[in-house]
């Protein structure tokens, strides 16, 4: 469904991404785990346009996406949930989710609030609350739900699990993998790469902008280097 | 000290500077909604207002010579003026916005400034040489419609103009579509959300650019009207009239906490009121010490005190998101 190539992206003189390559299949979870600065934020932001590759291919359904506006990847069927949620914070619950089904004008969009409300029933019992007064938890169920407004064939998930009491995690991921399970197909960037693994189908291993290690999330779960980098072993 | 005469002219000059006031807001809304989305100050903006009134007067100018002035119903005139000025002065702050700002939108801060600054010098002589060339004149007299200037005795001591109730009425109509258009679309919805998080606002698919251009559309357009109000309730212009009006309105865009709309609004009424209370008031209460050419200086004063105190302005709340 999705394929990179050869990926370069500089930050100014920073070569920050040296030759990424990496496949999504349609209805994986796939898992991009990797330290701090290793380049998985950076992956994300290429592939939903808000940085430009300097060299490299990126394709979704057989079509190019590189260069491609942000505003015009979601058209291509990609939601993106950025680092750090990013929801509107002066925006209300519903307003937010307005924002996501932005370019939208199918009748299908009555029935995808319907789906996010039962995905996060939270969000419903705060639909008119403004969104910066929300608890952690609920404001990445609200990045989630937003994204999902567009109603995504790819989803983009940048650490959804950062700052999160351990029982929260616990329920975002299990969601993640329900939202899966419902078609959607899904990238997924994380810290907790216990957790990661626990629901990706697979997985890559990036250190400092190149792809260092791929496999099943069986296999990577039992790789010893792995356990010793990323599962505190 | 008279106290009867004193409390007998308030209502006046409560009404003057609600008119005042309302200019200034309407004005307000182009400095603010710009630093909302940009977080920059147009200071092209007197001129983008200043322009409208140029129009305004050009169009009723050639209506009159073409004598439909008195043939057509005024309030139709008024909504054609109106109309005109809004259209010139929107499509004119979206094409500042595409030559001069949107290609330093990367560069330092400073950059964008001067660059506004010297907008504002080449609109202020464009203006001055085309109405040199083109009517040999430096200041440009509204002509008037007699039913403009009747007036209603309301009271004794308190009458209204029609022209006075044009203004409060378009000037109403106006704030509250702005209202309902930012708090009760999608695109609004949409303006306030590119103002919050541009980057985010395109991973939702909107355009930033259009809705940056849109923004200055929409304060370039309500600027516009307050151009042509002004002609309309003062009478005379020239092409460095807009320049104390658009710094005051600048100021009442900061006293409401610049970015938020609605402290626009309530600024602008604020900066009017205050001026025409000191210029009626100073005079009389000081016994002739500080006359009312003393009226920028008690505003402004009042405004540095509310700001000490409040320094994002009357409504400038800034609400944070949790981490």
């Amino acid at each position: 469904m999705l394929r990179i190539d050869d990926l370069h992206v500089y930050y100014g003189e920073i070569h920050a991404l040296k030759g990424v390559g990496l496949e999504v299949c349609r209805g994986e979870i796939v898992a991009l785990l990797g330290n701090n600065g290793a380049g998985k934020t950076t992956t994300l932001k290429t592939i939903s346009g808000l940085l430009s590759p300097r060299r490299g291919h990126i394709t979704l359904e057989e079509r190019s996406l590189a260069g491609v506006a942000a505003h015009d990847v979601v058209l291509r069927g990609v939601a993106h949930v950025p680092e750090g949620r990013r929801i509107f914070n002066r925006l209300t619950v519903r307003e937010n989710l307005t924002m996501g089904a932005y370019l939208r004008t199918d009748d299908g969009i009555e029935p995808d609030l319907e789906r996010v409300f039962t995905l996060f029933p939270r969000l419903k019992e705060r639909i008119g609350q403004v969104a910066g007064t929300l608890s952690g938890g609920e404001q990445q169920m609200l990045a989630i739900g937003r994204a999902l407004m567009a109603s995504p064939r790819l989803l983009l998930l940048d650490e959804p699990s950062m700052g999160l009491a351990p029982v929260l995690v616990e329920q975002i991921f299990a969601t993640i993998r329900e939202i899966n399970q419902q078609g959607t197909t899904i990238l997924l960037v994380e810290q907790n790469a216990a957790m990661a693994l626990e629901i990706a189908h697979r997985g890559y291993v990036l250190e400092t902008g190149v792809i260092a290690l791929t496999g099943s999330a069986a296999e990577l779960g039992e790789n010893a280097d792995v356990r010793r980098a990323y599962l505190g072993e | 000290m008279d106290l009867p005469l004193l409390l007998g002219i308030l209502p006046q000059v409560l009404l003057d500077g609600l008119i005042l006031g309302f200019m200034y807001a309407l004005i307000a809304l182009g400095y603010t909604m710009v630093y909302g989305v940009l977080e920059f100050i147009n200071f092209a903006h007197s001129e983008i207002f200043i322009v409208g009134a140029f129009v305004g007067v050009e169009l009723l100018l050639g209506l009159k010579s073409a004598g439909l002035l008195d043939a057509l119903p005024w309030p139709l005139v008024l909504v054609l003026v109106l109309v005109a000025g809004m259209a010139a002065s929107g499509v004119l702050a979206v094409t500042v916005e595409r030559v001069a700002y949107r290609p330093l939108r990367h560069a330092p801060r400073l950059i964008p400034l001067i660059s506004a600054i010297g907008i504002s010098f080449f609109l202020q002589d464009a203006i001055r040489l085309f109405e040199s060339l083109w009517r040999n004149a430096f200041n440009l007299v509204y002509p008037t419609m007699d039913v403009l200037n009747v007036r209603f005795e309301l009271t004794q001591t308190v009458d209204v103009s029609v022209k006075s109730l044009v203004v409060i009425v378009a000037a109403l109509a106006m704030l509250g579509v702005l209202h309902l258009l930012v708090n009760r679309t999608k695109v609004g919805t949409a303006i306030r959300a590119v103002a919050e998080d541009q980057a985010a606002a395109s991973l939702m698919g909107i355009n930033v650019n259009r809705i940056i251009s849109l923004t200055f559309l929409i304060g370039g357009a309500m600027g516009g009207a307050a151009g042509v109000l002004f002609g309309v309730q003062y009478g005379l212009i020239n092409p460095y009239t807009g320049f104390i009006p658009g710094l005051k309105a600048f100021t009442a865009a900061v006293l409401g906490g610049i970015g938020n709309i609605p402290g626009a609004m309530l600024g602008g009424l604020v900066l009017g009121l205050l001026e025409a209370l000191a210029a009626s008031y100073l005079s009389l209460l000081t016994g002739g010490a500080f006359g009312a050419e003393y009226k920028d200086i008690f505003a402004f004063s009042v405004l540095i005190v509310i700001l000490i105190f409040r320094p994002k302005g009357l409504l400038g709340e800034v609400i944070r998101g949790r981490a």
